[in-house]
Order: structure tokens, then C-alpha cells, then sequence
């Protein structure tokens, strides 16, 4: 770690069942503003615009006849408390404000004092408040600190999805001129250059030329990395920290290591770098249309028959949920195929039908266990049978190593928690959030480290690799525990027994 | 007739009005306003068939609370199922002759008001022994509260306490169905009864009560998981797509 935290790093808890509650505790966590250009270059208005109160109002009565979902939540929450101790950054930060029904209250006072009979009849008995600067503040603060994880809708009785409160209060505030500068940025990068991370088209096809001399140099095998492949059968989306990021990387190699064995012919595009879309994360339908037309004109483009996507948790909700209302119709496409399909789906496919051989034992000096990433686990699914995305992974995992252990079942599958850095979190301004936001996760882990000798957890989703890397030394695991699924595939694969 | 009569009569009417006017707006809304991207809480049913049942499963024995937390769902259940028992035993007053069903009900719905009222009771302490629900309660949660304590409360009176002439309050309530005022007994338990009942039916459509419609409605729960092999656009996304393929003709 560069310096020592200005924080206390949160204890593992003793007692699991009643999180400890420290009113204001997390009240000076907020991200930075995105700065004006940041805004202008989405077609937003670069700062507090003039009536805003007004103006916010505005577009939550927009909102509230396109999207059906904020309608019913809204209205429906009981506050009956199933939620209270559901969310990590409840959790790790013990402020009652990131407890689910009081995060979507914030939202909720405003709606009820504009439109329902009741909040302007009798504003104080049910929480109806209008539009100021303290309740734009709580918004930018604690709308920031939910990761849209749905780990909160699991558990509601009427299914409410703090995720859309969220979203629609961000685009609510993005639409006032009071965005969030790194998921702002990041966005225009996507729509000027493809991906989030700003990668130009030579620099990705000089980076996927070194990942070719690395492996021929690694396993002798020319495995091959293809940019801009016209004509090529796959086009391959992937998180754009899978060209050089630790341990994502390695991840698309076994990506590319499955292709090349199974003789499929696939391509990157330079166009639609990125599989992350991240205006999901600021709730804007128009942007994720936009980011996802990128997608839609690669595929058209290089005259692909299939799509798949890499490892990227936010980025398959979006693809599995999303991109066919997005970006479809996908008939140009070979229907013969899901669209878009996840590697998983396809590694776990070629090794059903033994199509690629593995040695699990080439991992034997690891004990794995698996996090489900929230958006996987709970946004989207895999394999066309419910709950495939719980199995197609766990599958993978257990043909590519010997030593398998799972965390506590209330931590996993569709309880699965964040890992604390999803949503458009996962930046530097907000690291206080992160570690503490990483608490239930790693109280999981340490429990099959300490029991189960477990030595490495495996991930699919660019966010969470990145998360742990950083957050995991705070608690005393080392930051090379977290690795990709495909790095074990990787490793495992037998290259050159089944061309 | 006495004021009374009229009063009560003029005031149900007015109640069954706005809650049925109130309820169909809301479910008009609910039922119209469109979803623009497919958002069920996965693992979700891949058929509609498994949708139906997710939301049975849902309303009648409450799946999630009970992943939840098993305090709140044995209060949530004691309070609802009593109210469901309650309420056909209260069908009686409305029909004649009183169908089979209703009378084997009879014996079980006093039962219910007392689950209806533990569970209500127990509900509002956790509001009040359990910070974290504490946090999250406003005055209009634990008027809520009241009023259903209210009416479950006076209702046992009239059963236990102060038995009323229920002869004469059935023919009220034919009466008001068939839009011929009988009179109705001038009694304390009974008109703080009816009063509160016609408080709850006004407030019905306007207060978190909603969750009763709405959760037909959650597209979390409400979905199936097909987003792959079915598109799904919202019409008003759908000119988006119309502005994207012209740029691409051009």
C-alpha cells in the first residue's frame, strides 16, 4: 500500500446477525463531481442548472412514465425491515442511510411530495420532502454508496430493486448537471475510443501481439490474439482490463487458449473495445443505447456470426439482460447461437462435449473457492436453465482444479455480496467505501482460508478482480488471491491434443 | 332513518368508491407504464407458467421475507393469514343465504383475530425494540399500525365484550348492497368498528397498502427470464433504434 489509511478498517465481526448501527458514520464519503466538460461531453448540463429543485422533479415524473419498476417501488415499500441488514455497505459502515428501504427513502420523500395525495396533503406524516441542497447532498453522498448490487431485492417481499432508485436518482442528478466524474469520463472515452480505458487501436493491437509472443514463449504454442478480423466467425467483447490488467489478463489468455484448441476463429474489434457499459451505473437508457450501438456496428462491421462476451460482471447483465432490447434485433447473426453467449457457456460447452482437455492437477498448488459476482448472480443468467450461472462457473472451475471449496452458502449464489466496488464505485475518491464495503466478503473468505485451506478465489467479473486486488491486502490477504476463472482454464489446457 | 344510519350509510359509499376508483387508477398505472429493459431478480422462471407461480409463491406464503428474516415472516403471516380468516368470516354479513364455506370459516375467524392482532402487535414492537426498523418508521407507519389494531382491537369487543345486535347490522349492510337503508344499532364498539374500517378502505389507495397491487406488478418478480431468445423494447425506446439505423444507412 502507497500510504496508511486515513481510516479504520472495519473488525471481523463475531456476531453476524445485528450489524451495528453509526448514525452519519460514512456522511463524508462522496465521489468527485464530474467537471463540466465531463457532463457536456454526455449531453448533460455542466453544472447546477438554474431551478433545479424544479428541474429534479421534472425528470422524476419522466422517469416515473418510462420505467414501470420505479413506479411500483416507490409506491410499495412497507418498511417492513427485511432489507435493513441485507447491504454490504450497511454492513461494513454500520450508517443507517445504506440500509436499503432508507437509501431508497431519499428518492422516495421527493416522489411522495410531488406526486401521491398523501405527500402533498400531509407532507410530515409520511416522510414527503421537496428538492433542497441537503437533499441533493444525501443523493450525491449515499446514491454513491450503492453498488446496484440487487442483493436488497432478493429479500424484499415485493422484490424492490434499490439498483433502479439508484440509477434513476443518478440520472436525475446527472440531468440537473450533478454527475459523477468517473463514470462520466470513463463514458466518453467509450464514445470517443471504444473502450473505457482510453486504448487506441494501436496500442491494443500492440498489446495483443505481446500476449501472442508471451504464450508462444510460455507454452510453445502459437496461440493466436486477433484484432479487427474481418470475417472471423466470433467476435470476442471483453472488460478492456483484460489487456493488461493483473489478474484479468490472464483470463483472456484462456480465453484464447479455448479458441485456439476448439479451432474457433475469432476476433476483437478495435471499435467496441469494452465490454462494460457503464451507463447502466448512471441509469441512462439513451447512453446505454449509445454504448451498446458500438457493439451491434462491430458485430456488423467485421461480418461475425457469433458474439461472446469475457469475464465482466456489470457487462453480462448488461449483455445477457439488456443488449437484445438495446442493440437487437441480432438476426444478422447465426441463430443457431444464444446472443450474446459467455465464454463460460462456451468453455463449459467444448468441455461437455470434449472438445478441449484439461488437467486439473496443473493447479495443485491451489485451493479455490468461488465468488459469484452480484450482476452475474442476480442481473442475468447463463446456459438457458435458471441458476446456470451459478453452475456453468462452479463446472468450469472443478474440471480445471482438484481442491474446490465452497463459502458460507448465505455469502454465495443469489446471496452472493458485492465485492464492494460494482456500480461505478471502483475508483481511488472513494476507497473508504471499498474496504469497508468488502467486509462481508471477506469474512467469507477468511472462513475457508482458516478451515478449508483455501488459497485463491476465483472471479468473472473485471470489477471484482480489481476490488480484491486492492482491498484484500487491507485485511491481510495477500492481492494475488483473487484470480480469473480463465486463468484456470489456462492452466489446465492441454494445447496440442486436440487439433 | 337517523342521521346516523345515513351518515354511515353516505360514508361507505364514499369509502367503496375511493377504493375502488383509487385502486383501479393505481392499477392502471402499474399495468401501463412501460418497462424498458428486462430486470427479473435472477435466478428467475425462463416461462411464464413459472412467473405465475413465483408470485403465488410470493403472496401466499412470502418466499423472500422468509429468506429474510423468520421474526418478521411469522408476524407478517400470523397478521395476514388472520386477516384473510377474518375477513371471510365477515363475508357472512353480506350474503343471504350464507354460503357453506363461510359457515365452516365461522369458529376459525375468531382464532384469526387473535393471530391478527398478536401479529400486528408484535410488528410494532420490532418498529419500536429493533433500532434498525426504529430508523425506518414514520408517523404514518405507526398510524398504520393503529388503525389496524384499532379494528382488530374493536372488532373483538363486539365478539367479546359488548356482543351488539348483529341481526340488525347484517341488515345494514344487505340494505346498503341493495340500496335500502336499514338502521344501524347506535353503539359505541360498533360505530368506532365501522368507522375505523371505512378510515382504512379511504386510505387504502393512497398509502403503502399499494404493496397489495404492486407486487403483481414488480418486474423483479413479475419477468421471465428470457431476455436472450424474446426482444423486449419499450415503445418509447423504440424510436431510439429508429435514429440509430438511419445514422447507419446514411
Amino acid at each position: 500500500m502507497a500510504k496508511a489509511p486515513t481510516f479504520d478498517i472495519p473488525a471481523f465481526r463475531e456476531d453476524l446477525a445485528n450489524p451495528a448501527m453509526v448514525e452519519g458514520a460514512m456522511d463524508h464519503s462522496q465521489p468527485f463531481v464530474a467537471k463540466p466538460e465531463h457532463q457536456e461531453d454526455l449531453g448533460f448540463p455542466g453544472e447546477l442548472v438554474e431551478n433545479w429543485e424544479q428541474k429534479a422533479v421534472e425528470k422524476l415524473g419522466d422517469l416515473l412514465g418510462k420505467n414501470k419498476a420505479l413506479r411500483v417501488y416507490l409506491d410499495s415499500c412497507v418498511k417492513c425491515g427485511a432489507c435493513t441488514d441485507k447491504c454490504h455497505y450497511y454492513i461494513g459502515t454500520g450508517d443507517p442511510k445504506n440500509m436499503p428501504v432508507a437509501r431508497q427513502d431519499l428518492l422516495r420523500s421527493l416522489y411522495r411530495r410531488h406526486f401521491t395525495l398523501a405527500g402533498k396533503i400531509a407532507p410530515g406524516l409520511v416522510g414527503a420532502r421537496d428538492m433542497d441542497k441537503e437533499m441533493l447532498d444525501d443523493w450525491y453522498k449515499y446514491f454513491h454508496q450503492c453498488s446496484q448490487c440487487r442483493r436488497c431485492s432478493v429479500f424484499c417481499p415485493y422484490g424492490i430493486d434499490t439498483a433502479e432508485i439508484s440509477m434513476a436518482a443518478r440520472d436525475i442528478m446527472d440531468h440537473i448537471g450533478v454527475g459523477q466524474k468517473y463514470s462520466n469520463e470513463i463514458l466518453a472515452k467509450v464514445h470517443k475510443i471504444g473502450n473505457n480505458l482510453g486504448l487506441p487501436k494501436p496500442a491494443l493491437i500492440d498489446t495483443m501481439e505481446g500476449l501472442e509472443e508471451d504464450v508462444l514463449e510460455d507454452d510453445g504454442v502459437a496461440v493466436r490474439f486477433p484484432v479487427d478480423v474481418q470475417g472471423a466467425d466470433v467476435l470476442l467483447v471483453t472488460p478492456s482490463a483484460d489487456f493488461f490488467a493483473e489478474p484479468h489478463v490472464d483470463g483472456l489468455i484462456g480465453y484464447a487458449k479455448v479458441f485456439h484448441q476448439a479451432g474457433i476463429n475469432w476476433t476483437v474489434s478495435s471499435y467496441a473495445s469494452e465490454a462494460a457499459n457503464f451507463a447502466m451505473f448512471i441509469g441512462s437508457y439513451e447512453q446505454m443505447h449509445k454504448v451498446a450501438a458500438r457493439i451491434r456496428q462491430a458485430a456488423l462491421d467485421l461480418g461475425v456470426k457469433r458474439v461472446i462476451f469475457g469475464e465482466c460482471g456489470h457487462a453480462w447483465r448488461v449483455a445477457y439482460s439488456f443488449l437484445n432490447s438495446l442493440a437487437g434485433p441480432w438476426d444478422f447473426l447465426d441463430p443457431k447461437y444464444p446472443v450474446p453467449q459467455h465464454i463460460l457457456e462456451v468453455t463449459h460447452d467444448l468441455i461437455q462435449r470434449g472438445a478441449i482437455n484439461l488437467d486439473p492437477s496443473a493447479n495443485d498448488d491451489m485451493t479455490l473457492t468461488f465468488h459469484d459476482s452480484c450482476n452475474v448472480a442476480r442481473g442475468s443468467g447463463m446456459g438457458n436453465m435458471e441458476g446456470g450461472q451459478f453452475i456453468i462457473p462452479r463446472e468450469v472451475i472443478k474440471a480445471s482444479v482438484n481442491k474446490f471449496v465452497e463459502m458460507d452458502p448465505a455469502t454465495t449464489c443469489e446471496k452472493t455480496f458485492c465485492c464492494g466496488g460494482g456500480g461505478g464505485l471502483l475508483t481511488d475518491d472513494l476507497m473508504e467505501l471499498r474496504v469497508k464495503g468488502a467486509l462481508p466478503r471477506m469474512e467469507a473468505l477468511k472462513d475457508v482460508v482458516d478451515n478449508n485451506g483455501v488459497t485463491h478465489m476465483a472471479a468473472i467479473c473485471a470489477i471484482c478482480k480489481s476490488q480484491f486486488s486492492k482491498v484484500m491486502p487491507y485485511y491481510g490477504f495477500p492481492m494475488d488471491m483473487i484470480v480469473s476463472v480463465h486463468q484456470l482454464v489456462s492452466d489446465a489446457i492441454q494445447l496440442g491434443t486436440k487439433e | 332513518m337517523s342521521s346516523l344510519t345515513v351518515a354511515y350509510a353516505v360514508a361507505f359509499y364514499v369509502a367503496a368508491a375511493v377504493l375502488v376508483l383509487g385502486l383501479v387508477v393505481k392499477i392502471k398505472q402499474y399495468a401501463t407504464t412501460p418497462s424498458p429493459l428486462k430486470i427479473p431478480t435472477m435466478p428467475a422462471p425462463r416461462t411464464r407458467l413459472g412467473v405465475v407461480l413465483r408470485i403465488l409463491r410470493e403472496v401466499i406464503y412470502f418466499e423472500s421475507l422468509f429468506k429474510s428474516n423468520k421474526w418478521i415472516w411469522i408476524c407478517a403471516v400470523l397478521f395476514h393469514a388472520g386477516l384473510w380468516l377474518v375477513l371471510a368470516r365477515h363475508l357472512r354479513y353480506f350474503i343471504e343465504p350464507v354460503w357453506f364455506w363461510v359457515v365452516l370459516v365461522q369458529p376459525f375467524g375468531i382464532y384469526a383475530g387473535f393471530a391478527m392482532i398478536a401479529g400486528l402487535v408484535a410488528l410494532w414492537a420490532r418498529r419500536i425494540v429493533v433500532n434498525r426498523v426504529r430508523y425506518i418508521s414514520g408517523p404514518s407507519d405507526h398510524l398504520m399500525l393503529a388503525l389496524l389494531v384499532g379494528i382488530g382491537f374493536s372488532g373483538m369487543m363486539l365478539r367479546f365484550v359488548e356482543r351488539t345486535d348483529i341481526i340488525a347490522v347484517k341488515a345494514f349492510f344487505l340494505g346498503l348492497l341493495r340500496f335500502d337503508l336499514q338502521p344501524l344499532p347506535a353503539e359505541m364498539p360498533l360505530l368506532v368498528h365501522l368507522g375505523l374500517v371505512i378510515t382504512l378502505m379511504i386510505v387504502f389507495p393512497f398509502s403503502k397498502l399499494l404493496h397489495v397491487p404492486g407486487v403483481f406488478f414488480s418486474p423483479s418478480r413479475a419477468q421471465v427470464d428470457d431476455a436472450r431468445e424474446k426482444r423486449h423494447l419499450a415503445p418509447w425506446a423504440a424510436k431510439l433504434d429508429a435514429e440509430r439505423d438511419s445514422a447507419a444507412a446514411e
